[in-house]
């Protein structure tokens, strides 16, 4: 059923109580031209746009938990294209436009709001860096916007500007059409679409082994039984080693866990994202006046999805020091999700050494904002058997090519990204 | 908070160390020899296991020597440590 005005009115009068399942829960069947390995955001999008874009409707995204229960779920809801590097650029770029016109292309609104990215600038190398990112992202046709300390004053006056501060801030750099989304909506929007044009959408159902005879996969084994497939995609987000493992491949990736945690509701202070990249701690307010708080990695393997203290405490007294009003609100929950940490802190997208085997992985911290854009370039490399040129530099070999994607600089360091 | 047992200090907070990923990696004994598909193994393949994981760790803040931990990435439970050079003797 179409959302809209109408059928919000007709079903207002009916008290509610005629809304159909926005999608449905079938059993497997035994064979699917396409089948995803799990139901996040990616996974979702994926599937949506096989059935959109290439007109592939015989697919199934399998889920072994509920959809969206994973990263999808555990993120800080930040949308952006910063980036410096044109590779990336380009692919966040198109990412972005997609969220642009998300919520009318899926009829159902994800809640993106254009509020700005901000990343502060602490010290004069900080603010010649952004210079050199923001007329980067200039040249790409990205928005970007510096800002001097008043700027930033007038813009966030919750932030200690004092001389004195713990972190001064000089300045900044701003993406005005940066922002938020509601991460939940966006795997429900997903997964509506993807369903209303004929893609299965199998919750509880945990993908065991997979079947390969030579290069070629035959199926996957899951707790719902064997699925025979035509094609499969990878998008497992922090447990993309261990599918891959069941094919027998090995990728450049670590798991490591990644804390969030939201205050307790406070009336509107921030109507932006603020990031500082130096003190490693991003903030924004929620649609329900919650401050949400996310910061580094803990740094070492897991897939725990909870953290440590060490980390938190760091995260939360640089919060603190930026925003000294929020020194005395309670947090309400902490949580941990699992990153897959690429080596050179840039995402795969691409085919593999198997024929029919395609992986969608290394999302790193930044995996919630180019959920439209990875979905739509993974269905693409799938449909097509090959990349489409905006993703085709994320590819597996690039590491032995030497034509890592390092934005930070980092070297094949995961934590370190 | 993990409690990682130094094999020369006794048992320290994690904040007392320096992480340093998989234990198993290898350098090529023999790095011009190697093939571009084995260095690229070295550099940036890995096993990336859900469960017990072999690994470094540097007692940044404390003998500064690294140690080998066996640490169970589903649980963060630390199994066993050990020494990877043998202690000095005087």
């Amino acid at each position: 059923m179409k959302y809209s005005f109408f059928s919000l009115s007709r079903n207002a009068v009916n008290y509610h109580r005629d809304w159909p399942l926005a999608w449905r829960s079938p059993a497997p069947k035994p064979h699917y031209d396409v089948v995803i390995i799990g139901g996040g955001g990616h996974g979702l999008a994926t599937a949506y746009y096989l059935a959109k874009e290439h007109g592939i409707t015989n697919v199934a995204v399998l889920e072994k938990g509920w959809i969206g229960g994973g990263n999808t779920g555990r993120n800080t809801t930040i949308v952006r294209s910063n980036y410096y590097l044109t590779e990336n650029a380009r692919f966040y770029e198109h990412s972005l436009k997609l969220w642009e016109g998300l919520s009318q292309d899926l009829n159902f609104n994800v809640m993106f709001t254009q509020r700005g990215v901000l990343n502060l600038a602490h010290t004069l190398a900080d603010l010649e860096n952004q210079a050199r990112r923001g007329n980067a992202m200039r040249l790409n046709g990205i928005d970007a916007l510096a800002l001097n300390r008043q700027e930033v004053a007038s813009m966030v006056p919750a932030l200690d500007l004092s001389p004195t501060a713990r972190y001064p801030i000089l300045g900044g750099l701003l993406q005005p059409r940066g922002g938020t989304a509601r991460h939940d909506a966006v795997a429900w929007g997903y997964a509506r679409g993807a369903d209303a044009r004929g893609v299965d959408i199998i919750q509880d159902c945990e993908v065991t082994g997979i079947r390969r005879d030579g290069n070629r996969v035959l199926g996957v084994e899951t707790s719902q039984g064997f699925i025979g497939v035509g094609k499969v995609g990878v998008a497992v987000a922090g447990h993309s080693s261990v599918v891959a493992g069941m094919a027998g491949l090995r990728l450049p990736i670590e798991s490591h866990v990644l804390q969030a945690m939201v205050t307790e509701p406070v009336k509107p202070m921030l109507d932006t994202v603020v990031t500082s990249d130096a003190v490693f701690c991003y903030v924004s307010q929620s649609d329900r006046g919650e401050l949400v708080i996310g910061g580094d990695i803990d740094g070492y393997n897991s897939y725990a999805q909870r953290g440590n203290l060490p980390v938190l405490e760091h995260v939360v007294g640089a919060a603190v020091a930026l925003f000294p009003a929020i020194s005395r609100l309670r947090m309400m929950r902490l949580w941990g999700g699992i990153m897959d940490m690429s080596m050179d802190g840039s995402p795969i997208i691409a085919k593999t050494a198997l024929d029919n085997f395609y992986v969608n992985c290394g999302w790193c911290y930044g995996g919630f904002k180019a959920t439209p854009g990875s979905g739509w370039c993974f269905a693409h490399t799938i449909a097509q058997d090959r990349p489409h040129e905006i993703n085709a530099p994320f590819t597996l070999d690039r590491y032995t090519l030497g034509r890592a994607i390092d934005e930070r600089g980092a070297g094949p360091v995961p934590w370190m990204h | 908070m993990l409690l990682i047992v130094c094999p020369h200090c006794g048992p320290r907070d994690q904040v007392e160390y320096a992480y340093g990923g998989d234990a198993k990696v290898r350098r090529p004994a023999d790095p011009a020899a190697a093939t571009d598909a084995e260095w690229s193994a070295y550099l940036n393949e890995r096993d990336n296991p859900a469960g017990e994981h072999d690994e470094h760790w540097q007692h940044a803040m404390g003998c500064r020597r690294w140690i080998g931990v066996r640490r169970n990435t589903l649980t963060h439970e630390v199994v066993s440590t050990w020494a990877l050079q043998p202690a000095k003797t005087a």
